[in-house]
């Protein structure tokens, strides 16, 4: 099955390099890896979807853990989450099919952000799911070319996986905690 | 502690320290770089040597500036040494060596948010543990390198003698307990006693202290132990349930999950295992090898039981190579003291021995080492030859020359129908090489030469080097072939004989 782990890591040089290697390095295939800031300049978040079972999943969390650089590891797969993706679609729109195509990006709440004479740029938000979606009714009208930026996930509720836990004292205690309900 | 030039001085680095990575050994290695300026520009002897060595390190650094020196050597020790020990490498370029900077030991304290090596079990993973170990009929302990690398021998053995257990050890872990103690069946796996490996599939419960269930420990994973519930005592919680699944797992420092342990732990008599156990043996237990007959062959086993019987009450450091000699020196070599045996196991690394032993000996210059090495691997480092002599160190060396790579001629002659596909060695003649150094050696044909060449060896001042012509083709049993489970051993011809001459 699909899991989905967010990762605190230390923002230094390399640290992309070190995840992206312990998957390949274990053999195991990143789906889907998103990095960016947070609140916290010296921190970096990931958001890592991979194809585990259960106990793969367990063992990449703890190799995760151990690298030196990274901080804090969450696997989010059976929490209520909020999983987003964006895509940007260029789809083929002439003169005829142009108004079935804006209506689909409606359907959707895609948002077109750029018009040429021939063709459509659209931006869509949303779960893997409803962006396959918009895709598969696209496609007959000529997909031009497509990107997309890989899921982010956070998960649902007041309880933070804020970075200040994330960092200092508090979090390598509850940090050990998640090892040890790992094992 | 090594240091190395950028470039090829850092890749000659690369196998030291993968086996460092694979055994669990605290080294920190200082690559020089070229300056920061031209990182990445294929300028003179650059190498991308922490990308190299991102797998295979616990964790390596890319300095630039001086200022970033001091606290990240103090990290690299530190990550090093603590939780499950490793190889850390700290890369300097050239600007960082050359420039200066107000150092102060304070600021330079280590900063790791994320590393956290002191983890220790919950209470109730604590109560599992020790239901298990007190409903068990037929328990067995197996140790690892880890009760030395935690400093755990003496809480291993108390645990073995308060509760009954007896013990089985990995290659590595020989030495954590003394190989006279009643309760120690000796090394498991691969080349283990037939009764040692017996015992583990018999077993209903395993008790794994610092080991981590290696392919060449458990044979084929799909029947080893079957009917035994596990317990694994480990510091890294990604070894768990990695190839075995156990039922507790507690993830922390041996020695003290141990302390922990001990005073819970019920004595329970367990004299019925303990007899099961001895009539596994049989034979063999009483088998001693110095009893046989000499039929004018040179067996490598003998040459280690010699070299046992005559150094045994000394301050011995033994460092093998791998192969062939280095498991006969696990079988024969009676080791009583942790750090005694210096081999290389998770990546069996040829060519380890001498380099290694030079190690040993500068470390410990009070103490007697010897090195047991093949001819193959001998002649991966004997360069190494020159650092002995020019740093004058008394280092012992015994090659046990069979002409072959004999560990792969073995498989060669068991599953490869004896297509002996490169292992067949021209060798030089090692004492002339010897006497290129100006270093002491002789050559030995026959079984009554060995104990005077090793009384000749240890009498002497300087290194020597003993060139032990042994048999050929001369096999090492039992052997749990790849693939099978690890009761299904090819025996030795007879259970009380070393090969099929001696019968």
């Amino acid at each position: 099955m699909m899991n989905t782990f967010v990762v605190y890591v230390e923002n230094k040089p390399g640290v992309l390099t070190r995840v992206a290697s312990l998957f390949r390095r274990r053999a195991f295939n990143i789906d889907s890896l998103t990095v960016g800031r947070t609140e916290k300049a010296e921190v970096s978040r990931m958001t890592i979807t991979v194809d585990a079972d259960h106990d793969q999943a367990r063992r990449i969390e703890a190799n995760l853990y151990k690298l030196v650089n990274v901080i804090l590891v969450e696997n989010i797969t059976r929490e209520p989450a909020i999983v987003r993706d964006l895509a940007m679609i260029k789809v083929s729109a002439t003169h005829g099919a142009r108004s079935h195509v804006l209506e689909l990006a409606s359907v959707f709440r895609a948002r077109v952000v750029d018009v040429a004479p021939e063709s459509l740029t659209m931006e869509i938000t949303g779960d893997e799911d409803k962006i396959d979606g918009l895709l598969e009714v696209l496609r007959p009208y000529g997909i031009l070319e497509m990107v997309r930026t890989g899921i982010v996930a956070m998960r649902r509720g007041s309880k933070p996986t804020s970075v200040a836990r994330a960092i200092g004292s508090v979090s390598a205690q509850i940090a050990d905690d998640d090892v040890q309900q790992s094992v | 502690m090594a240091l190395a030039t950028s470039g090829p001085g850092a890749t000659n680095m690369v196998t030291g320290i993968a086996t460092a990575m694979l055994d669990s050994s605290p080294i920190v290695c200082i690559t020089g770089q070229v300056g920061s300026k031209v990182i990445g520009s294929d300028a003179f002897q650059e190498t991308d040597i922490t990308g190299i060595t991102l797998p295979i390190t616990k964790h390596n650094y890319l300095v630039t500036h001086a200022d970033e020196l001091a606290r990240t050597l103090r990290e690299a020790f530190y990550v090093a040494r603590s939780g499950r020990p490793g190889p850390v490498l700290v890369d300097i370029t050239k600007d960082a060596q050359q420039s200066s900077c107000e150092f102060h030991w304070e600021a330079a304290k280590p900063q790791l948010p994320g590393y956290r090596p002191d983890l220790s079990p919950a209470e109730t993973e604590y109560e599992q543990a020790l239901d298990l170990i007190h409903n068990a009929k037929r328990p067995v302990i197996l140790l690892g390198h880890g009760a030395i690398v935690s400093g755990a021998m003496n809480e291993a053995r108390e645990l073995a003698e308060r509760a009954g257990i007896p013990v089985a050890l990995t290659l590595l872990g020989i030495g954590a307990l003394p190989a006279s103690h009643p309760l120690n069946l000796g090394m498991m796996g691969m080349h283990g006693e037939a009764w040692v490996n017996h015992t583990i599939q018999e077993a209903d419960l395993l008790i794994a202290l610092g080991m981590r269930f290696d392919d060449r420990v458990t044979g084929n994973l799909k029947n080893y132990a079957p009917g035994a519930k596990k317990i694994h005592v480990e510091i890294d919680p990604a070894e768990i349930n990695k190839n075995v699944k156990v039922d507790v797992a507690l993830v922390g420092d041996l020695r003290e999950v141990l302390r922990v342990m001990l005073p819970k732990i019920e004595s329970i008599d367990r004299s019925e295992w303990m007899h099961f156990i001895d009539q596994l043996r049989g034979d063999s237990a009483v088998r001693d090898i110095q009893n046989l007959p000499d039929t004018g062959h040179l067996y490598a086993a003998h040459v280690i039981n010699d070299l046992w019987r005559e150094t045994r009450d000394g301050n011995v450091i033994v460092v093998t190579d791998v192969g062939q000699h280095q498991m006969w020196e696990a079988q024969y070599y009676k080791h009583e003291h942790a750090r005694s045996l210096i081999t290389s196991g998770g990546l069996g690394t040829m060519g380890f021995a001498l380099p290694a032993a030079i190690g040993a000996k500068v470390a410990r210059p009070e103490a007697e080492v010897w090195v047991v090495v093949g001819d193959g691997g001998f002649q991966m480092t004997m360069a190494e030859l020159a650092t002995i002599v020019q740093e004058k160190l008394k280092i012992n060396i015994a090659i046990i020359n069979n002409g072959f790579l004999g560990m792969v001629r073995q498989w060669q002659e068991f599953f490869y129908d004896r297509n002996y596909q490169a292992t067949p060695l021209l060798n030089p003649d090692f004492g002339r090489i010897a006497d290129a150094y100006g270093m002491r050696n002789i050559t030995v044909t026959e079984r009554s030469q060995v104990i005077p060449s090793v009384e000749g060896a240890r009498e002497h001042d300087g290194a020597v080097l003993i060139d032990f012509k042994v048999e050929q083709e001369d096999t090492v049993y039992p052997m749990v072939a790849a693939g099978s489970a690890l009761h299904e051993m090819i025996r030795r011809p007879s259970p009380i004989v070393e090969t099929a001459e001696d019968e």
